[in-house]
């Protein structure tokens, strides 16, 4: 079943220029099996495809059970250039905890 | 063992943070992280002003109030309060805290060494684009390289008070005393990550003690209160963050998670002045109330070059809003945003960007928001931005006439036009290391 990946992680966005990076963390470890294969760089493009203009790249952090997203030309120039009212990208964290994730329905459950 | 807590997360931060870090618990050296990119950009617009100025002006009232406690309880103050004129932050702390201890780390400014710097071979292209420094040669503000920690620790041995940097690695504040005390050598890899990691988690204050944390927010016990972060770091290179007993945070592994993930890149290179961290070896536990405990920290060499922040003068921006409201809130916002755009390609104006937002409906989350069919109300934010600082200035008169030119129930004006404002941006770079010479000038 489809639940919001916000079940099962929290996460924290900021700035770099008009870079924007998001680190996800699972709550739970054995949720970060979950994160690695639901939550991938395609989906998370996908999912901020308005915004970010350039590529996402995703690194892995198994011992904090977290996932770094580094999302390029994201922030409309970012810095001082940037016209968005988020133009740090403060918010972007709790936009990807929206993204629906596929689970097991045992796992829904819990 | 000693204690290192930040104060101050960037310039602008809450005011009683410092003095309550000071006042509510032992403590040994007191951090204050005052520059953020943006900051550095504020900077210069005011020593631009006013050549006397361009430092975080909070910082000397702020040793005035605090200069007593500092000498009663031995605590050592390190701050790159300097901005972009540390000397001219020394004089005004020294005229207002007369009896304390000055030291100042100099020589990361090197605006006069540019063309210096060209004709050694340093092309100071930008990191992020790969564009070639030519392109705003003669539009550049301000030049400064990130200065490491060893510089800082070499002016806390001269039994200063007070250390006031310029721009340096936000976490090498926090990493220099461990040099300082411990005695760590400029190869001792997997101390210095582990220093430079205890950095990265204290330097937006209360960033990792529970504030903008989304991990079961509702429940952290006190924010009005929140405590600012203590590193307690250990000889070996293990520590532990805590806040003072008593204080409203929370320091657990998910507040402490979410600010080691924050603003950074790749997780294994984690690149600064002193060193190469690598964020996948740290190993967290809660080792009581409010405190988390990291070890296994590993390093790596650090690069050959250090990273230089270069601001240029960009053009010049506005931004303004107007409110609408029910029925049709949403509806009427999108006319008058096509009304403003309509007018000002009437005039023949050029911008680089004309951006709309429409807040209360999706301008945060965009596409990712759940639909909103009829809000109660709809705030328009329109932004232009230019190289015609006329262009951006008419644009800004384009908003509070729509309240009487275009759809009904507008309102939400009250603060006038909006104001112009120049945008100063920053061009990353690097260059090589051997360029940047530090020196630490005491003031007695």
């Amino acid at each position: 079943m489809k639940i919001p990946l916000a079940r099962i992680a929290h996460a924290r966005s900021g700035d770099k220029g008009d870079v924007s990076n998001i680190g996800v963390i699972a709550y739970k470890e054995q949720d970060y099996t979950i994160l690695v294969r639901e939550v991938t760089a395609e989906r998370v493009k996908a999912h901020f495809n308005e915004f970010v203009k350039g590529k996402v790249e995703r690194f892995e952090l198994p011992n904090l059970w977290a996932l770094n997203f580094v999302m390029h030309e994201a922030l409309d120039g970012g810095g001082t250039i940037s016209l968005r009212a988020d133009a740090q990208g403060k918010t972007l964290g709790a936009a990807l905890l929206r993204m629906e994730i596929e689970v097991p329905d045992t796992d829904a459950l819990r | 063992m000693i204690r290192i807590a930040n104060g101050q997360g960037f310039w602008g931060d809450w005011l009683e943070a410092p003095v309550r870090l000071v006042e509510q618990g032992p403590i040994d050296y007191l951090i204050l992280d005052y520059l953020a990119e943006v900051t550095m950009s504020i900077l210069q617009k005011q020593r631009k002003a006013d050549p006397s100025l361009g430092y975080a002006r909070d910082f000397p009232p702020l040793m005035a109030r605090m200069a007593r406690m500092l000498r009663d309880r031995n605590v050592k103050v390190l701050a790159n309060a300097g901005g972009i004129n540390p000397i001219a932050c020394a004089r005004e702390v020294r005229r207002l805290a007369p009896n304390l201890k000055i030291a100042i780390v100099l020589g990361d400014d090197v605006l006069d060494r540019i063309d210096e710097f060209l004709a050694q071979g340093q092309e100071m292209l930008n990191i992020d684009t790969g564009e070639p420094l030519s392109k705003i040669r003669d539009k550049i503000t301000s030049a400064n390289a990130y200065i490491g920690a060893f510089p800082l620790a070499q002016a806390l041995a001269t039994g200063a008070d007070v250390v006031i940097t310029g721009r340096c690695a936000d976490a090498a504040l926090a990493l220099a005393p461990m040099i300082h005390r411990f005695d760590w050598k400029a190869d001792d890899w997997n101390r210095l990550s582990a220093g430079i990691i205890a950095g990265h988690i204290v330097e937006c204050g209360a960033q990792c003690t529970g504030g903008n944390c989304i991990a079961d927010w509702q429940n952290i016990p006190d924010f009005a209160n929140i405590g600012y972060p203590i590193v307690e770091a250990e000889h070996d290179g293990t520590f532990s963050i805590t806040e003072h007993p008593g204080t409203g945070g929370r320091v657990n592994l998910e507040t402490v998670k979410e600010q080691l993930l924050y603003e950074i890149g790749d997780p294994r290179q984690y690149i600064t002045p002193d060193v190469i961290a690598d964020f996948t070896s740290i190993r967290l536990a809660q080792a009581g109330p409010d405190r988390v405990r990291a070890t296994g920290i590993a390093g790596a060499p650090r690069t050959d070059m250090l990273k230089v922040s270069i601001s240029y003068a960009w053009g010049w921006k506005a931004a303004g809003t107007l409110i609408y409201s029910a029925p049709q809130a949403l509806e009427k916002a999108r006319v008058a945003d096509r009304i403003v755009r309509e007018r000002l390609e009437q005039l023949g104006l050029e911008f680089d960007a004309v951006y709309t937002e429409f807040f209360g409906v999706n301008a945060l989350h965009g596409a990712t928001a759940e639909p909103c069919p009829e809000p109660p109300e709809v705030q328009l934010r329109m932004g232009a931005r230019g190289y015609d600082r006329k262009a951006v200035d008419r644009f800004t008169r384009e908003m509070i006439p729509l309240v009487l030119t275009g759809p009904p129930t507008g309102t939400g004006y009250g603060e006038g036009r909006p104001s112009v404002r120049e945008v100063i941006a920053y061009w990353p770079a690097l260059v090589a290391r051997e360029m940047i010479q530090t020196r630490v000038e005491v003031i007695e």
